[in-house]
Formats: C-alpha cells, structure tokens, sequence
C-alpha cells in the first residue's frame, strides 16, 4: 500500500494575529511540504471567516517545549510571590483610583 | 500541537497506579490534559481512535454532500454549500492535528481509513440522490453532530477540546444552512414539498442512530465519561435531539417517518417508536448503500495525488540542498 | 439585442463561473487536505466574482433578469466564456496550471478594469483583483514546485501545457464589440496586458523549468458562444434543477 512507503510532509504550528490587535496566537497545525506552502495553507485552512491579519508558521519539530514534570519547579515558586500583584498594596480609598 | 516526540518517553511507566491516580485526579478537578502528560494508555488509545474516526467522518462526510455542489440549484446556494463542504474538510484537518498531538501521523491516520481498519461515522453512507438531501444533512446530520460535539468543547483533553471549539463555532451556520433549504422546499411547489419530504423519510432514522447504540449496549460508556471524554450518554442525547428537531419539523408541516412518536405531557418528552439496531449493525458492518463508493473514492483522491505530494517534497528538498550549497560555497 | 457592455459583462461573468465550476469540481478529492481546502476557497472567490458580474449584466440589460437567470436558463450558444476555462478539470497539473495562466492574465486586467469608466465594474474589478492576486501566487507556486518536482511531475505539467497554451491566445482576442468599450475607457485593452503576462509566464516557467511553447495557432470562439463539447455537459451538471423545475424558488 503506498500509504505505508509514503513519506511524512512535515507538520507546521500556524499563529495568528487577529483583528484585535492582540499578539498572534497559536490557533493549529497543518501540513505543508515548505514554510512558502505551509504559509498558503495557513491562509486557506485558518482565515477563511476574515481571522487575521497576519500569519507566522514554525515547523513543530523546531518547537521545545517545557516537561510537564518540571511544572512544579517552573511554575510553582511563582504562586506566593503576592507582591507581583497590585491588590498586596494598600492605598487610602479617598486616593483614588491607581 | 506539538512536541510529538515526547510522547514516546512516557509509555515506558504506562500504567503505574500512582500516576493513574494523579491523572484520574486532574481530570476530576476539570484540568485540562495535554499532549506531554502522562496519559494512561487506554485513555491515549480511546481517544486517537474517537478524534480520528471523527476526522475520518468530516473527510468521508464531504463527499455525499460534494455530490450537489455543481449541481446546486442557485448560485447562492452553490456557493454555500461548497463553503460548507469546504468547512468539513477544515474540519477533518483540525481533528487529525489534535490526533497528531498523540504521537500517531496524518499518514497512519489516512491509512487506517483506506484499509477499512478505522471506522466513520455510518450516515455517510447513505446516498444524496435528491437535493433536499442537502438540506436535510444540514437539519438533521449536522443537527445531531452539533448535540454530540458541544459537550465534547469541554472534553479533558486539551488539544480535542480546542478543536472541537473551533468546529462548532464554525458549525452554527451549517444547520441554519440546512434547515433554510429544507424550508424553502417545504413552502415550494408541491414537487419541492415532496421532495423534502422524501429526503425526511430516508434520513431521520440514520440521524437517530448517529448517536451510536442504546446504552444498555455501548461498550465504552463508562470509563469514557470517567475520563470526561463523553459526559452524556448516547441516549441522553438522542433524546435531546428529538426533543429539538421534531416541532421543527411539524413547523414545517413535514411528517416523521415513525408512527410511535407521541409528546409525552407528564415528561415533556417526544417518544419514538424502536429503532432498527439491525439495519445499522449491516452499514457499520460494511453492508450500506455506498460504503465501497465512499472508501474508493477516498482511495482514488489519495492515489491521484500522491505524485503530487512526492514532487512537492522532492522541490523542498531540492531547495534545501540548493540553499545548503550556496551557504557553503559563501563560506 | 445585446449591448457591447452587457455582453463584455457577461464574458467575464461567464469565465469566473465556467472556472469556478471546475474548480469546485475537486471539492473532496485534492491531492492533500490542505489543497482540497485551497481550491475551493479559489472556486469561492470565482463563483463570487461571476454573481457580482452577472448582477450587473442583468441590471445593464434592464429586462429583469437576475444572477441565477443568466447562469441557469441559458444554452451554449449564449455563453460567453473563453474556451480555456471549459475544458475539463484533468489532473491537479492542468488544473494549476490552467489557474495560473488565467490569473497571470485576469490580476493585470483587474488591476486595469479597477480604473473603468462604468463605476460597478471598476468596484467589482477591486475586490476581485485581491483575490486573482493570490491565485497567481497559489498557482505560481504549485507550477514551480511541480515542474522542479519529480520526473512524473514534469511531464504531466509539460502535457497539461502542450493541452493548455493553444487556449491562452483567445484570452488576448478584441473585437468590435471590446474595441469600441475600450476607447470608451470602460473595458481594458488586452494589449496592454501582454507585455506583464509575458514577463509573469516567463519568470515562473523558468523557475518551473518549463519551456514555453512557441505562440503558433490558438483556438477561438468561446467569446462568439462557439463552444466545445465540454460546454454542454457542465451545463448539464450546473442547470439541471432548474431546468427540471422551472419557475421554483430554492
């Protein structure tokens, strides 16, 4: 059967820029035998309904991704630092807004 | 959807109890599961097999419709369908991403198909011989997928729940679509009345059944909705459908083909007569009106065009050694 | 009797129809997924373009015919279309190929027809003008790729050439009825698109490696409602409903 001799095409993470002037977002994948194809296909395959405004297409072997058995150590120490946050300080109500 | 290669990893402890139970855990919590954690292996083997059967169905499922689109009988109506159809196969395309995210390839996917090894949803093999079949594939099929894949938005794992996200955003105009047709007919010469209502006749039982066996027989029920892949039962939403689609049938002025159905006042449900098992054990069987037509068209598309993939891998490849060779010859 | 607007109207309605037909005559049966996808998003924007066009044609003609009228309720005879667009889909070589001559053609020409005297055709030719931008790209492209392909692939896009280039001579045709719309500054004077077609066939052909045929005889007649035997058949296909069931809404 050819399907077992045929070779892979190379599958493409496609983001997307939309309308909202927002930073593009990862929105799927696809599969494309160069970056130029992979890019016309993600015009085809993901803004067909007028999504976007600009496209970005990365091959997803050249993605690394963080191990989800470090999620502990990488986003675990975050959590208890409140003073990120604008609600750890007090401000008189009669300031304002700030 | 990425990072396939990590997968491979994790099946070496496939079936520890302790990570079985953190797992069972997260998904009670409602937390999303993604492609790089630790999946028990049943979970990964249920669900590359119901995302890509559901892929398989999109893909299958443009080609009774295909079958009218340069037929349709306006532009208009040309153009939609052929936007619909179109959709479909966007569709089959974002569920095999999110089977690929389970380490298994397009490729091995298409294979699985055109050997008959993986299934499809029954009701495309059923001929589109009128037009009204346009509409009601639209009323009815895509009425009853829309019930199944809204609670599957919410399914636990993450790149499946995405996609199905997406799909029916996308979906909401296709029923509309159909039902639009069905009632343009409905309201038309006598021909169009009898047309539509033929088309009602021949698919409302294969609209019932693809919500798949009564409970008391499905084999996967239980640990599926455990998972949270599927959280209401074949019959659950069988009903729910019924429940929706027969006062707008009667709004139509159209006539359900089953003599039991009855509104029960005390549960505020419609009642239907039994369905016939038989007659969708045959089709899943392989014993429908078209299933070798749809799987050798399948067959045909992918055969045509495999010299058209082998040439566009062979140019990038050729443009990469060219690019390759002149980065050197710079040096 | 038929204006020279109403007529030039319906030649281009005509071949975005005729095209946009064959097109989506591979809805479900591309070579890949993705293509599938992308020849029917390019069969949309034809079909699109031919309602605008035929919307307008009928509104020229004031005898209140619509869109649907003008594509369903006429015989070959009364179609304007070029030859090249009805010949049938063949294989994904020809029909890229096909999409690529046209649009090499059809972008430059909307680009002009965009500055038309007749304000509904020069708002039609901008939008549709974006539109054969791509297609020329998304042809462009593929004719490259399948010419620097494989052997097989070679050969089938040099068949589909040696198939499709004796039909690429009516696309350059003026007559009187053209000639006299041209000065008038409404239609677009297919001279002045030879010299960008030329340099766009050639620059992709040399990327294809694909030689060009020499510009030796061409088929005509389409523009004159003189078809081929595939007219017929897609008319078959396309106005069988209405045909079978005249005077019914759908």
């Amino acid at each position: 059967m050819s399907e077992m001799t045929e070779k892979t095409m190379p599958l493409w993470e496609v983001f997307i820029r939309s309308r909202t002037g927002l930073s593009h977002r990862h929105c799927g994948s696809l599969h494309a035998p160069d970056a130029e194809m992979a890019l016309q296909a993600a015009r085809d395959v993901y803004t067909r309904r007028g999504e976007g405004l600009s496209i970005w297409v990365v091959p997803s072997s050249a993605i690394t991704a963080s191990d989800p058995q470090d999620k502990d150590a990488l986003f675990e120490p975050t959590a208890s630092k409140i003073y990120r946050h604008p609600t750890f300080y007090e401000v008189p109500e009669e300031v304002g807004h700030m | 959807m990425y990072a396939q290669a990590l997968n491979v990893a994790e099946k070496a402890h496939a079936d520890d109890p302790e990570l079985r139970a953190r797992f069972q855990s997260r998904v009670d919590a409602e937390e999303k599961i993604e492609p790089n954690d630790w999946m028990p292996e049943g979970y990964r083997r249920t669900l590359v097999r119901q995302i890509s059967q559901h892929a398989h169905s999109e893909i299958v499922g443009m080609l009774p419709e295909g079958n009218w689109i340069t037929r349709a009988p306006s532009l208009k109506r040309k153009a939609a369908l052929l936007a619909k159809v179109q959709d479909e196969g966007g569709h089959g395309l974002y569920l095999y991403s999110a089977a690929e995210t389970l380490g298994v390839s397009r490729e091995e996917l298409v294979g699985q198909l055109l050997t008959g090894k993986a299934k499809y949803s029954s009701i495309f093999n059923y001929p589109t011989p009128s037009w009204a079949d346009m509409g009601m594939i639209g009323w009815l099929v895509d009425g009853a997928a829309i019930m199944n894949q809204i609670p599957l938005c919410r399914c636990s794992y993450g790149p499946y729940a995405r996609a199905m996200i997406r799909i029916c955003k996308e979906e909401s105009f296709h029923q509309r679509q159909g039902y639009e047709i069905v009632m343009t007919l409905a309201r038309g010469t006598p021909a169009q009345k009898k047309m539509a209502q033929d088309s009602l006749n021949r698919w409302w039982w294969p609209a019932l059944m693809m919500f798949g066996p009564s409970d008391r027989d499905s084999q996967h029920s239980d640990q599926n909705m455990a998972w949270k892949i599927k959280r209401f039962s074949n019959d659950d939403l069988r009903q729910k459908f019924i429940d929706a689609t027969v006062p707008q049938g009667h709004f139509l002025g159209l006539t359900f083909p089953d003599p039991d159905l009855r509104f029960n006042e005390a549960t505020g449900h419609w009642e239907h007569g039994p369905i016939d098992w038989s007659e969708f054990n045959r089709v899943v069987r392989g014993e429908g009106p078209c299933n070798r037509e749809r799987l050798k068209a399948r067959q045909k598309a992918h055969d045509d065009g495999a010299w058209v993939r082998e040439a566009a891998l062979a140019h990038a490849e050729k443009r990469a050694a060219r690019k390759a060779a002149a980065k050197i010859a710079a040096e | 009797m038929e204006t020279p607007l109403f007529t030039y109207t319906l030649r281009l309605a005509d071949n975005a129809l005729v095209l946009g037909h064959r097109l989506s005559e591979w809805c479900g049966h591309g070579p890949m997924l993705e293509e599938d996808l992308a020849l029917a998003n390019m069969a949309l924007d034809l079909i699109g373009q031919a309602r605008n066009l035929y919307s307008h044609a009928g509104a020229i003609e004031g005898q209140g015919r619509s869109e649907d009228d003008l594509a369903y309720l006429r015989d070959c005879p009364d179609w304007r279309n070029i030859l090249l667009v009805e010949r049938p889909r063949g294989d994904f070589a020809f029909t890229i190929l096909r999409q690529f001559l046209y649009a090499a053609f059809m972008h430059p020409y909307f680009e002009r027809l965009s500055a038309s005297k007749d304000e509904t055709l020069a708002a039609i030719a901008a939008k549709s003008v974006k539109e054969m931008a791509y297609h020329l790209r998304h042809a462009g492209e593929w004719v490259i790729r399948l010419g620097d392909g494989t052997e097989e692939s070679a050969a089938r896009l040099k068949e589909a050439l040696e198939d499709l280039w004796p039909f690429t001579g009516e696309m350059f045709e003026v007559d009187g009825v053209e000639r006299a719309l041209i000065d008038a500054g409404i239609a677009v004077d297919p001279a002045a698109i030879r010299p960008v077609w030329d340099a766009t066939i050639d620059h992709v052909f040399g990327e294809a490696l694909l030689a060009r045929p020499r510009d030796g005889w061409m088929q005509t007649g389409g523009r004159r409602g003189e078809h081929s035997e595939h007219l017929g058949h897609l008319l078959a296909d396309l106005q069988f409903m209405q045909r079978t069931y005249p005077g019914a809404t759908w």
